[in-house]
């Protein structure tokens, strides 16, 4: 496996994951992952279903905590801080480390309120009608909407509700943005509009994505991230096969399976 | 393509009018009462007018009826029933919808709840006089039957539909809601209680209206609890009142000539309230799913 500070020489990593194990009860779901996620890129997840990638993406927002028979091993690292260490607050980490769903899940509230929501709990000082405008503009939202700030989040566009989320996302000023499979429910216009999103936030934002398309990954991604699974005790454990730039990840792997993968071949 | 049998046709069409049957039958029967209340009342409708809303008099002797009393007490025990059902109800359902117990004892705590739904108002009322009477004669002013007992039973009468419709409104708020709240660094309370119960109010509110509309009309528990006072209104919980529930209950044994129509027509403005309560509650869960 490549070394990932060998990839991307000049970016530190913010987080920085060894041997991370993820059990769900006894079972070893996620096995051995060692990776580095460069700052200010986007690295993309790839691999065939239960290959614990959103597994994995859960983890570094401690997302899975509200899973009962949930229970990691390893380390993982944000800037240097173990993310499980015992007075390491959960509600503080996701104020870091923001998330954007596979299905758009705004809140039945005004599009408005559903910006301010995060602003507030997190108790956000400044002027809330300001951010609000600068974050909808940053999710390329803000022209369609300008007008109706006041209706419901739910009774816009699929494509609309998950750019809402996008911009209720980077409205808590996280520093990475975690993306499950975030266009996995929108038409192909809507996904091209939240692709060109990415590329722009990764200006200001880390970006990890969980993808399922695999031109998406090539389009979006600097580094990407193969998973593969394997069987063991008849259930599925997922583990990272390769990490590399996406241009060698999709156009000279060197594990087989992600040549397969990757020429969808399988998963 | 071959036709479909006669015999799957035959059944479809029979299915279809019993089906009609069996709705136009439920909406006759409520027409059907209603009528038949309203006609029985209306000696007395001519007789009082709206006055009888007004006065505080019940006196068969004297055939002069008021039901001012009872509708207060009709309205103030179950609105005080409620401001103590509706918290705890709502504490109940968020507790019992959370992950603080284990859940095994979470589903025998659920199942324990809804009992309390299945107990006869007979035995609330026994339970009422020979329990709770005598204990609040003991730390209040109460001196016998009176609004506060009934008041209290009606409250833990109400407590288990609020807890479990609460609960099953609850429940259903989509799993990505608190997903999204909690991904944004929200904390579990700013999550329940600025997402999750918003997003099932609708839900609550119905149940808050369903016991509402339970505590109007509950009739036997009142009556044994109550004190049936029917000639005045005391401010005070601890004096005896009415409610028409327990005025009807009580008094339709004895009752002849224009007593029964006053009777019917106290019965007719008790589902006059219930069906306005009802229809409100329809307005507000309309208004809240919009959002």
């Amino acid at each position: 496996m490549a070394d990932e500070q060998a990839i991307f020489p000049d970016s530190e990593p913010v987080i920085d994951v060894e041997n991370w194990n993820v059990y769900y009860g006894d079972f070893l779901a996620l096995k051995g992952i060692f990776l580095k996620v460069p700052k200010n890129k986007v690295t993309a997840f790839i691999g065939p279903s239960g290959c614990g990638k959103s597994t994995l993406l859960r983890c570094f927002n401690r997302l899975n905590d509200l899973i009962p028979i949930f229970r990691a091993e390893g380390r993982m690292t944000y800037h240097d801080q173990d993310l499980y260490a015992s007075d390491v607050d959960p509600v503080q980490v996701r104020r870091r480390i923001g998330m954007v769903f596979q299905k758009p899940n705004p809140f039945p509230k005004s599009i408005y309120d559903n910006i301010a929501y995060g602003a507030r709990v997190n108790g956000y000082q400044g002027d809330m009608d300001e951010l609000v405008e600068r974050s909808l503009r940053q999710a390329a939202l803000w022209e369609e909407v300008k007008d109706k700030l006041k209706q419901s989040g739910t009774a816009i566009s699929g494509g609309q509700q998950q750019r809402l989320c996008i911009a209720r996302t980077v409205a808590v000023q996280p520093d990475v943005v975690l993306m499950d499979e975030p266009c996995a429910s929108l038409d192909p216009i809507s996904t091209l509009k939240v692709e060109e999103l990415i590329h722009q936030l990764k200006e200001n934002y880390t970006i990890i994505i969980v993808t399922h398309n695999m031109q998406q990954a090539s389009r979006v991604a600097d580094l990407t991230a193969f998973f593969n699974v394997q069987v063991v005790d008849g259930k599925r454990q997922g583990y990272l096969a390769e990490v590399d730039r996406t241009e060698v990840i999709f156009q000279n792997p060197k594990e087989e399976a992600t040549q397969q993968y990757v020429s969808g071949r399988f998963g | 393509m071959q036709p479909r049998a006669a015999s799957e046709r035959f059944f479809d069409t029979a299915f279809k009018r019993l089906a009609l049957i069996a709705a136009l039958a439920v909406a006759a029967a409520l027409l059907w009462i209603t009528c038949i209340v309203a006609l029985r009342a209306l000696p007395a409708l001519s007789e009082f007018g709206l006055e009888f809303l007004v006065t505080s008099t019940w006196n068969p002797p004297r055939n002069a009826y008021g039901i001012l009393p009872s509708m207060y007490g009709t309205v103030v025990s179950s609105v005080i029933a409620l401001m103590i059902s509706v918290p705890i109800g709502l504490g109940v359902a968020i507790f019992l919808s959370e992950d603080y117990i284990p859940p095994g004892v979470q589903r025998i705590l659920v199942f324990l709840v809804e009992l309390l739904a299945a107990v006869p108002s007979v035995v609330y009322g026994l339970w009422g006089i020979f329990v709770l009477i005598p204990f609040l004669k003991e730390i209040t002013p109460l001196r016998g039957p009176g609004m506060l007992p009934a008041a209290l039973i009606l409250a833990v009468m109400t407590l288990p539909i609020i807890a479990a419709l609460a609960r099953d409104a609850i429940s259903n708020v989509p799993i990505e809601l608190r997903q999204a709240s909690v991904g944004l660094g929200a904390t579990r309370w700013e999550t329940i209680f600025r997402v999750i119960v918003p997003a099932a109010s609708s839900g609550i509110i119905g149940g808050i209206m369903l016991a509402l509309g339970r505590a109007l009309g509950e009739t036997m528990a009142a009556t044994m609890l109550i004190g049936n006072s029917t000639n005045n209104i005391s401010l005070s919980v601890f004096a005896p009142s009415s409610t028409i529930a327990a005025l009807l209950a009580n008094q339709f044994a004895e009752a002849s000539g224009l007593q029964v129509a006053a009777l019917m027509y106290a019965a007719l403005i008790l589902f006059a309230i219930t069906l306005v309560v009802n229809i409100l509650a329809q307005v507000v869960i309309r208004r809240l799913q919009r959002i």
